[in-house]
């Protein structure tokens, strides 16, 4: 009815929800350690959900620059500085 | 300089929008990084306090944001595709999935404050309550455009409304993108 655009954004959303599922287990039951690996993936988990959001329902994907390259940026130094401080 | 095709590369909404919303990522990066600054600072304390949250009330929040802005996403699509009565079915659901977040926040809240745990417990809960409650005042301030937005389209069958619906769905999602990062950082994170 709606065609592939709107296939696209409730494929999107599974992913979006697969990517929620994935984070959830990662998280060590309980635990008051520290431990980096399924903490980075977390994150990194994390800032691939915002860009799947800003490209599919936020719809840069079909923006013209500036605009798409200003917020794909935003997503890697982000997701570089929270890394950064999160391992440091 | 070459006049636009129908298939020209165009930004969803106006301009100012999306000024507003990069201005509004900054402001929350900023708020991640603080975040993280003084964890390292109180690593014990914060991860401490993390176990005194409840994961699946953040959990559960995250899954409603996602489905509304999915809602939100596809009302567009309808709207554009002169399905007007559809666009504000989605807009409604969208509404009250974000209804149910704000519910379950103030849920939350109330537990908190219940067990005795307020802004001034310790730094850790200092930042949950100021960043998640900033973020809660953007999740009322956008049901409140959803509100308007659904009005708007149920109002321009035409599809005059687009620019409105394409300004108050970017509004959202970014609401939705912000919990998506603020979530695992505080709830999550080891």
């Amino acid at each position: 009815m709606l065609g592939d655009l709107s296939k696209a954004i409730t494929l999107v959303w599974i992913v979006l929800f697969a990517g929620s599922a994935v984070s959830w287990f990662l998280v060590p039951e309980g635990t008051q350690v520290t431990s980096l690996v399924p903490g980075i993936a977390i994150l990194s988990i994390a800032f691939f959900k915002v860009r799947l959001i800003l490209l599919y329902f936020m719809e840069l994907r079909f923006s013209p620059q500036p605009w798409r390259g200003i917020f794909e940026v935003w997503v890697i130094v982000a997701w570089g500085a929270v890394t950064y401080l999160y391992v440091a | 300089m070459s006049a636009p095709g129908p298939c020209a590369r165009r930004l969803p909404g106006e301009e100012g929008i999306w000024v507003f919303v990069l201005g509004d990522m900054l402001l929350f990066s900023l708020f991640f990084g603080t975040f993280l600054y003084y964890r390292n600072e109180q690593q014990e304390l914060f991860l401490q306090s993390q176990l005194l949250l409840n994961k699946n009330y953040g959990a559960v929040n995250t899954l409603l944001l996602l489905t509304s802005s999915w809602f939100v996403a596809t009302a567009v699509h309808m709207y554009r595709k002169n399905n007007t009565v559809w666009a504000g079915r989605f807009l409604a659901s969208g509404f009250f999935c974000g209804l149910g977040f704000a519910i379950i926040k103030v849920t939350e809240f109330n537990d908190k404050f219940r067990a005795g745990i307020t802004l001034n417990t310790n730094d850790f809960f200092m930042y949950y309550f100021m960043f998640t409650g900033i973020h809660f005042v953007h999740v009322l301030i956008g049901l409140g455009i959803l509100f308007f937005v659904r009005r708007t389209v149920l109002q321009t069958p035409d599809g005059s409304g687009i620019r409105t619906l394409e300004n108050g769905a970017t509004f959202w999602h970014m609401v939705d993108l912000l919990w998506i990062v603020l979530f695992p950082l505080i709830y999550l994170l080891k």
